[in-house]
């Protein structure tokens, strides 16, 4: 059986200083990240060591005296929500906690935005008049540098990565059909604005292999790093760096629950069909640049197919999946809602595409350029336009041209409001975050699967986390409320 | 499988709509959508940058993953 396809994102967001005579996104982005964590003392620092040797009942085990080294002098926080948030390649980042599901997800990446936002107002006090930092949610900056939305996927280490890699390419290629954050024109090298005015997706134009290694240069739809943050003996973290930055919470759900559920089909080898594309690669574009969304792309053996299509066959696979597995994998109920909505969206897309511009990313993004664009009697590669594409992604709800646009909501200002400081309680994250938000000032350091205490005479004392779905609240609350101290933890811990 | 043709005659196939030369039908969401849009572009000027050229030249990134 398919394992719980345990989930999050990891956001690199876009960062200029208006007004800066020299702006140093570097610099810029420790400001962002300083201002916010500074209101959130005392500041628990990212803890690189990655080892994760023990286990018992619950997942922990405390090790014995060999003290954990913690970094210092990296801007790279852990925040109570169970989130890290760092400087990455001059970016500011966030990565959300582990998430059980698509929709925890969604409120967790906009929860992250709230972030985003309050650093950014933080960080504005302490600007020199003149000068503004803003955010910006989106992958490009239209000259050709690009920077990521990526996924993690929680996957079973007995399944053969080929299997992986063969099942989920078509899926990746395609999926950008509701995943796609739409891009006016084309940063491909000799694509023109006439060939190409507008596009689905923000990072197509960036991917030049099918597997590989690589994040920043030759980027491949399927990424190959093995770090599983987790027990390495019997799980992958399938890292996806193709996808864009949604802005749309359905994009969202969609992006990660329609990947989801492809995955846990994959582990239990019910893809009943090979879909092998003749040219991953290419394809990625050509189903980026078809607006018509019609094209046939061409198959490894031969035979034709559109985009549109592809997808069809991968929902049909996965009704049938939920038929003789069921969802468990990917949370029941919430399965039966990415089922749902995965089909009406294909459906839509297949007669009516315009009526999703109330729902997903491009599509409200193309329907409202296009009007503006015909209102001003204006060609494609207008500055207007372009400037429009960026501004879409801008997170202050003020400037936002995606805020202005009334996206359907699949999350309520509650619970975001909640999740800014509060984790998941379906995974390890809310071991992590609720450990800080009692003990901050005894955590010197945390990762994704270890928390390493300052209890004062003892030396510093590492927990291991390895399993994502040790630590949810059921599991540890009981344990947590008949611990006054984390000596105490540390002790009941170690028996 | 079955249900699934079935749902996909309901929809008139790309290929058949360019034969017939007919618009896709156009539901009530999307005329909704339309009217909103209407009223947004006649107040979108007010929050877009002053100076497009300008913003989308000096909006440089380094690139990231």
């Amino acid at each position: 059986m398919a394992i719980p396809k345990v989930c999050g994102i990891e956001t690199e967001y876009g960062i200029v200083v208006r007004g800066a005579a020299e702006p140093n996104p570097m610099a810029a982005s420790s400001l962002l990240i300083n201002a916010y964590v500074a209101s959130l003392q005392p500041r628990v620092g990212w803890d690189f060591e990655d080892e994760s040797p023990g286990n018992d009942a619950r997942g922990y085990r405390v090790e014995g005296p060999a003290a954990p080294e913690v970094e210092t002098h990296l801007v790279n926080a852990v925040l109570t929500n169970g989130a890290r948030y760092y400087v990455d390649h001059a970016h500011p980042e966030l990565s959300i906690p582990e998430c059980r599901d698509a929709r925890e997800v969604v409120v967790w990446d906009k929860a992250g935005e709230q972030i985003l936002l309050r650093s950014m107002r933080a960080a504005q006090a302490t600007l020199p008049p003149g000068q503004e930092l803003v955010v910006y949610k989106n992958n490009s900056d239209r000259k050709g540098n690009s920077y990521g939305c990526h996924e993690n996927y929680l996957v079973d280490r007995a399944v053969p990565f080929h299997r992986i890699v063969a099942g989920i390419v078509p899926f990746f290629v395609t999926r950008q059909l509701f995943a796609g954050a739409g891009k006016v024109g084309s940063e491909a090298r000799g694509v023109s604005s006439a060939e190409v005015p507008f596009q689905l997706s923000q990072r197509a134009d960036f991917f030049e292999e099918e597997v590989g290694l690589e994040t920043t240069l030759k980027r491949p739809i399927v990424n190959t790093r093995d770090e599983p943050h987790c027990d390495a003996q019997k799980y992958r973290r399938l890292h996806v760096i193709l996808g864009d930055a949604n802005c749309s919470e359905l994009a969202t759900f969609l992006k990660v629950g329609t990947t989801a559920v492809v995955l846990a089909m994959i582990e239990d080898d019910e893809l009943p069909r090979n879909l092998a594309l003749a040219s991953p690669v290419q394809a990625l574009r050509q189903v980026s640049y078809d607006l018509d969304l019609g094209l046939a792309l061409e198959l490894a053996d031969g035979g034709r197919i559109s985009a549109l299509d592809i997808q069809w066959e991968y929902l049909t696979w996965a009704r049938k999946y939920a038929d003789t597995h069921g969802l468990h994998a990917v949370g029941e109920g919430v399965g039966a809602e990415i089922l749902r909505r995965w089909e009406s969206v294909l459906t839509a897309l297949e007669t009516d595409p315009m009526s999703l511009a109330g729902s997903l990313d491009w599509v409200a993004k193309y329907t409202l350029l296009s009007a503006y664009r015909e209102r001003h009697g204006l060609a494609w590669d207008a500055a207007r336009l372009a400037a429009m594409d960026l501004q879409y992604h801008d997170l202050r709800p003020e400037r936002s041209l995606f805020a202005r646009l009334d996206v359907e909501r699949l999350t309520n200002d509650a619970e975001v409001e909640a999740a800014v400081t509060e984790p998941p309680t379906t995974t390890r994250a809310w071991f992590r975050g609720k450990c800080l938000q009692r003990w901050a000032s005894q955590i010197v350091a945390a990762n994704w699967d270890s928390l390493v205490f300052d209890v004062g005479a003892d030396p510093l004392r590492r927990v291991p986390m390895i399993e994502p779905l040790k630590g949810t609240a059921a599991m540890v609350d009981e344990l947590l409320e008949g611990c006054a101290t984390p000596s105490e933890l540390l002790q009941r811990l170690g028996t | 499988m079955a249900e699934r043709e079935h749902r996909r005659k309901a929809a008139p196939s790309r290929h058949e709509e360019e034969v017939v030369d007919e618009q896709p039908p156009k539901s009530d969401k999307g005329e909704k959508i339309k009217a909103e849009l209407d009223d947004l572009l006649d107040e979108i000027d007010e929050v877009l940058e002053v100076n497009s050229e300008e913003f989308v030249r000096s909006y440089v990134q380094k690139g990231g993953q």
